[in-house]
């Protein structure tokens, strides 16, 4: 899917919303009459923002993220993939489709020390499935994979996840 | 975590209605009450068992830049240099990794002037070259677990 086609952004009483539930949906019976009382409007039109702001992507959706950690996935793999620009775009979906992927994206390349041009963040229950997992991406690539890496995380150095808030307004 | 908290997971990891009484929407295709539905995702969350529960947004969709970024530090000045770095407020996470490029943080911030504006200051600070590699392309992004 394209990232260029022209995308509505959200405005001031659509953003005091996303600020709203930045920390998640309130646990109460009418979750939208709380945000409406909030934000000083009716719950019709909360769900009627939610609803376009789903509709037009801004909210991927509305759910649930499970702790991969407390879920027994604790090994994570950020695979980084060397494959030919002009082929990138047949692979890169093959890679997402697969069941362990999270995230697949393009990235700039720097050569000559960073030639990987495809991540893929695969999850496993133990690094021997992770590892299993790089196995299974390198023989669906196969010529295709002119090099990869896989970087484990070792360390969590700061986590503040990402905040309307953080960027100035 | 029992049958129907794994059921709770996975089915509430492909949406939620927008209605005025979702739980009791979504409880009815679960086959449990409301008020059952509330609390076991409040002790789902007490527990840390979801991370979160609401609205999913599309961060560049939200009107401002975002990047990943990854450093090559040497062992001695790696604290130094991760110090230096989380200082920054538009640095939202930050992870050590097994690999010469062994530090890899998210930037947001509001504008991309500002984006590169925070790279040219880290580099300046730390001493060391950023790399920037915002995403050029997205294939897929998925971050559901069948439990």
């Amino acid at each position: 899917m394209s990232e260029a086609r022209v995308i509505a952004l959200p405005d001031a009483t659509d953003r005091a919303l996303i600020v709203a539930t930045q920390g998640g949906l309130p646990l109460v019976a009418e979750p939208y009459h709380v945000l409406a009382d909030q934000l000083g409007i009716s719950a019709e039109e909360v769900m009627q923002r939610l609803q376009a702001m789903q509709q037009n992507g801004i909210i991927r959706r509305i759910g649930l993220v499970p702790n991969h950690y407390a879920l027994g996935y604790t090994c994570n793999g950020m695979t980084v993939w060397d494959v030919p620009d002009e082929r990138i775009h047949i692979l890169g979906p093959k890679l997402g489709a697969l069941p362990f992927v999270s995230h697949c994206y393009r990235r700039p390349r720097f050569l000559p020390d960073w030639p990987y041009n495809l991540f893929a963040m695969v999850h496993g229950r133990s690094r021997a499935e992770t590892d299993a997992q790089v196995e299974e991406i390198a023989r669906l690539l196969g010529d295709d994979d002119r090099g990869h890496a896989v970087l484990y995380s070792t360390r969590i150095l700061k986590k503040t996840g990402l905040r309307l808030g953080n960027r100035g307004d | 975590m029992d049958a129907i908290d794994r059921a709770i997971i996975n089915a509430l990891q492909d949406g939620f209605p927008i209605c005025a009484r979702p739980y009791a929407a979504a409880a009815e295709q679960l086959g449990i009450t409301e008020d059952d539905l509330l609390q076991r995702l409040a002790a789902l969350r007490e527990q840390n068992t979801i991370t979160r529960f609401g609205p999913l947004f599309h961060a560049e969709r939200l009107g401002g830049a975002l990047s990943l970024v990854a450093m090559r530090i040497p062992a001695q000045d790696f604290d130094r240099v991760a110090a230096q770095v989380n200082a920054h407020v538009e640095v939202a996470h930050n992870y050590e990794r097994t690999h010469e490029f062994n530090m890899w943080f998210v930037l947001a911030t509001e504008t991309e002037q500002q984006l590169q504006d925070t790279l040219r200051a880290i580099e300046a600070e730390t001493g060391y070259p950023v790399y920037n590699m915002p995403k050029l392309e997205e294939y897929y992004l998925n971050l559901r677990f069948a439990v």
